[in-house]
């Protein structure tokens, strides 16, 4: 059976909504959920989702018309009914002057035409008409899903007001008549979809996706997600506790840099050249991170509170994610050790890692620190220094990027960022600037390591 | 993803865990119980039902003693406590082995013996076989909670398993704790004739009740001859060969109780150790695991539900819990947690107490605006035909959205009634819906009918 498709109250507080755009036209096929029109209200412009199947029979309200609160803007139902009726109770409801529901008549036939005329001029007594019929019907077909009537379903069923349609705990009622929330906007999580206090206490009013109506197409989905509350144990309880000790009581600051890639990347080549497997890039990082460090000692050090520590060994961890969260496994005495012997170390670490069978001694104690995002495209970032550490280094993507050579030629060159934190406790902003120079020019001219 | 024997392997069959068995059965998951003592748990063997036996046979001895009213000579001797004790064993043993039959009809591998992890996955039974699950659900309970000075011996000093297992009763009890346990063993062995004394440390015998209906408790106590001291706490314990002389102290002053049995209920202790939950991360907090949403510890596919957990040890809690676990392992949506203002509570004695949500006093220290409407079951005309008129049903509610808060039934079927309301605030219909929802008279139901009218300021009968 064809039904009168209202305009509905898409904000709290509309009135009166102007219809921008139909996403459908007269003949076209509607499901449940899909948009017919762009709605503008008095705060922004949402998608009006129909809360029903069916098909378009009439636009009654066409684009860049206006319509109050509960007034037909179409009428659907199945393919070749007879909506005369409809149509003509629809035109009825137009006549109230305050708003100008139908702009043109060009789609409207003659007949239609002279039938609104003649409303016209009893518009003064129509309109008092339009009152009590435009509010029984102000709610139907409701938009909460699962309540609307459906076309074909017991013609002889009046449609009701909201509250004894919509499905809510006396409760409910109550607050969202206290707050005045119209329940036809609230979707309701209680059982078999009814509106409980919950959903009422977590309305925020559309947009946001509540009933059926949306202003993004995901909210469309018309299951939003419920907030889960995850137990904090375990390494994810000791990354926020080391972290957030670090974080505060450290005095970060951050260094930035560029690097040119070619030299790294051709030495790895060099190395990697009939290898079965093949070394890291991030044995590399190491491998230059443990020379600078071993030219400026004073970065491999550590904050004990009324003393520094200058390590005597280079012990590098580098962050590894093992999908239940970061883990530092730690290669030990980088310094005296080719990138061969770090990049099996490493490994069989990260091995170890996945399988989180590390055990402590294999992650702790790390006096420098490496963590690499290149491979999620970050570009760059700053990362949290790990302690007993005091300067962790992030590095970013490697990108082809422009570069202005001294000359003023400008070139394509593979770049990598990384930003060097340091905790000020122990590395003055020189002496961490003179590390990442020397770490940068290592990286960029490898033959300096013999230097 | 690795294979595992079971999608849900559960430790202790319990009404925790062999509850959350069956939902998982009937959700489509392979499961197992495991279990090292009888199905059922404490709940069942030594807890909630033999206790329930006993006080069936105890309200038995009051309702024979109130012939004597109307003229009948009331003979009591030949009255045999060991004869009661085995029904209370026999209804134990029924129910576990229908809770058995239960887990077979449901395709529930039932493995006897001790479960201890080996891994988040794996636990390993009496060191013999390992069981492995997709997903592991903790339900090994609680235990009576000891303390120092005060240790169980099950002879002089017992706890509330020691004391359901014996045969012959003690002439004096003392009792430590007039929580649930306590109040329903004073009744108990008051009917049966040992000369029971309660001593609580807190300034009220059930505690946890509202003080309104814990007053109806008291009255009826008092008139059964049995001795309550609140506020009261026990200093020290000097066991001689047949008796335990108790020192207890209140204001100050000291006083020394001797007794042939001291039953110790002061709470309950969580069964966490020694089941390898420290090999596997999982985390305690004095002893209580802790859990998420779905209760989900923090290790991956690791729930834990019921005593092991901190919310209320309660049976019923247990076994809404261990569905929740397992219908969200199965994948399905079911409420985060249990809404703890809408447990019920239980307490067995003559008259019942029957209660979930706030009490008057939680009301006032959260600081939540409320206003209660109490109705006598005295004005519901049935009570006074069956002489049960002391009791009465007091509703807790927001006094602007007319919530109900709290629910509070004292009085003959009151652990019942109780249901009424706890209902209405489930569904959080308001006292209105209630008040002219039509009760067939006589009931006493009306006095929840009735109550609710107070609330709305229409009562009939008051």
């Amino acid at each position: 059976m064809a039904e009168k498709i209202p305009m509905t109250a898409l904000s709290p507080t509309m009135e009166e909504g102007t219809i921008v755009s139909w996403s459908v036209k007269e003949g076209d096929t509607v499901s449940s959920g899909d948009v017919l029109c762009e709605v503008e209200t008095d705060k922004t412009s949402v998608e009006y989702e129909s809360a029903v199947d069916g098909t378009i029979l009439k636009i009654v309200v066409e684009a860049g018309g206006s319509a109050a609160v509960g007034r037909t803007i179409a009428i659907m139902g199945e393919a070749g009914e007879d909506i005369a009726d409809l149509v003509a109770s629809a035109q009825q409801e137009g006549s109230d002057g305050s708003s100008a529901a139908v702009p043109s008549g060009e789609k409207t036939s003659a007949e239609e035409q002279s039938e609104r005329s003649k409303e016209h001029q009893s518009s003064g007594k129509s309109a008092e008409k339009k009152e009590s019929s435009g509010s029984a019907q102000s709610d139907a077909p409701a938009l909460a899903p699962g309540v609307a009537k459906k076309p074909g379903e017991s013609p002889g069923e009046a449609p009701k007001v909201g509250g004894s349609r919509i499905k809510a705990s006396p409760l409910a009622v109550k607050l969202a008549a206290e707050r005045n929330i119209n329940l036809s906007l609230v979707t309701g999580t209680g059982t078999g979809g009814r509106i409980v206090k919950e959903d009422i206490e977590n309305f925020r009013g559309v947009p946001g996706g509540a009933g059926s109506v949306s202003t993004s197409g995901a909210a469309g989905a018309g299951v939003l997600m419920a907030d889960e509350t995850i137990p904090v144990a375990g390494k994810r309880a000791v990354i926020a506790r080391r972290l957030s000790e670090s974080k505060f009581s450290a005095p970060h600051y951050y260094l930035k840099t560029s690097v040119e890639m070619a030299a790294v990347v051709a030495a790895r080549k060099m190395l990697n050249e009939g290898r079965q497997t093949k070394v890291s890039l991030n044995a590399f990082f190491i491998k230059f991170a443990a020379e600078a460090l071993k030219r400026h000692r004073e970065v491999n050090a550590s904050w004990q509170g009324d003393s520094i520590v200058q390590f005597g060994s280079i012990d590098i961890g580098l962050a590894v994610d093992v999908g239940t969260g970061l883990i530092t496994p730690v290669v030990r005495n980088c310094g005296n050790r080719g990138v061969e012997e770090i990049d099996e170390d490493l490994v069989q670490l990260i091995e170890k890692a996945r399988a989180g069978s590390l055990k402590p001694e294999e992650y702790t104690g790390a006096t420098f620190t490496i963590s690499n995002l290149g491979s999620f495209g970050v570009e760059e970032f700053t990362a949290i220094i790990n302690p007993p550490g005091s300067a962790i280094l992030a590095l970013g993507a490697t990108k082809a990027t422009p570069v202005v050579r001294t000359n003023g030629s400008i070139e394509v060159a593979q770049i990598m960022k990384m930003t060097l934190s340091c905790d000020h406790r122990v590395i003055d902003g020189a002496a961490g600037g003179r590390f990442l120079y020397e770490l940068q020019q290592l990286m960029e001219n490898p033959a300096r390591l013999l230097f | 993803m690795a294979d595992y024997d079971y999608d849900v392997v559960v430790l202790g069959a319990g009404p925790g865990g062999y509850v959350a068995a069956i939902r998982a059965s009937q959700l489509g998951l392979k499961s197992a119980v495991i279990e090292k003592e009888a199905p059922g748990g404490v709940c069942l063997n030594w807890g909630c039902i033999p206790s329930k036996a006993l006080i069936h046979q105890a309200e038995t001895v009051h309702a024979v003693k109130g012939l004597e009213a109307v003229g009948a000579r009331v003979d009591l001797s030949g009255l045999d406590y060991e004869r009661v004790h085995g029904k209370s064993r026999d209804a134990a043993s029924k129910l576990s082995r229908g809770v058995q039959a239960l887990l077979k009809k449901n395709k529930v591998d039932y493995i006897e013996g001790t479960g201890v992890f080996a891994a988040p996955h794996e636990v390993e039974v009496d060191a013999k076989r390992t069981v492995s699950g997709a997903n592991v659900l903790i339900a090994t309970g609680s235990r009576s909670r000891e303390i120092p000075g005060f240790e169980f011996d099950g002879k002089l000093v017992v706890d509330s398993r020691q004391i359901l297992g014996i045969t012959r009763l003690p002439k004096k009890l003392l009792i430590l704790g007039a929580g649930a346990i306590g109040m329903e063993f004073a009744y108990v062995m008051n009917a049966f004739g040992v000369e029971v004394t309660v001593i609580e440390m807190l300034d009220q015998i059930l505690p946890l009740e509202d003080s309104e209906a814990v007053a109806v408790v008291e009255k009826a106590f008092k008139r059964y001859g049995i001795t309550m001291q609140t506020g009261t706490r026990a200093v020290k314990l000097d066991r001689t060969a047949k008796t335990v002389k108790l020192t207890i102290e209140k204001d100050g002053a000291q006083e020394v109780l001797s007794a042939d049995m001291l039953l110790v209920a002061v709470g309950r202790a969580p069964n966490t150790e020694g089941i390898g939950l420290e090999k596997i991360g999982v985390r305690t907090d004095r002893g209580f695991i802790e859990v998420g949403d779905y209760y989900q510890t923090a290790v991956q596919g690791v729930y834990a539900i019921g005593d092991v957990t901190a919310s209320p040890l309660l049976a019923h809690v247990a076994s809404k819990e261990g569905e929740i676990a397992v219908e969200h392992m199965a994948g399905h949506h079911p409420e985060k947690r249990i809404d703890p203002a809408a447990i019920p509570s239980a307490v067995y004695c003559e008259p019942q107490v029957g209660s979930f949500g706030l009490t008057e006093k939680r009301a006032r220290e959260n600081g939540v605006a409320y206003e209660t409407a109490v109705f006598p079951y005295r004005g519901a005309g049935k009570s006074v035909a069956v002489e049960k008129s002391d009791g009465l049903v007091k509703i807790v509610f927001d006094p602007a959205t007319r919530e109900i808060l709290g629910g509070h039934a004292v009085g003959a079927n009151a652990t019942e009634i109780i249901h009424e309301l706890l209902l209405a605030k489930k569904a959080e219909l308001l006292p209105e819906d209630i008040a002219t929802m039509v009760h067939a008279h006589p009931t006493l139901s009306e006095a929840v009918m009735e109550g609710a009218r107070v609330a709305e300021g229409w009562a009939i009968h008051y």
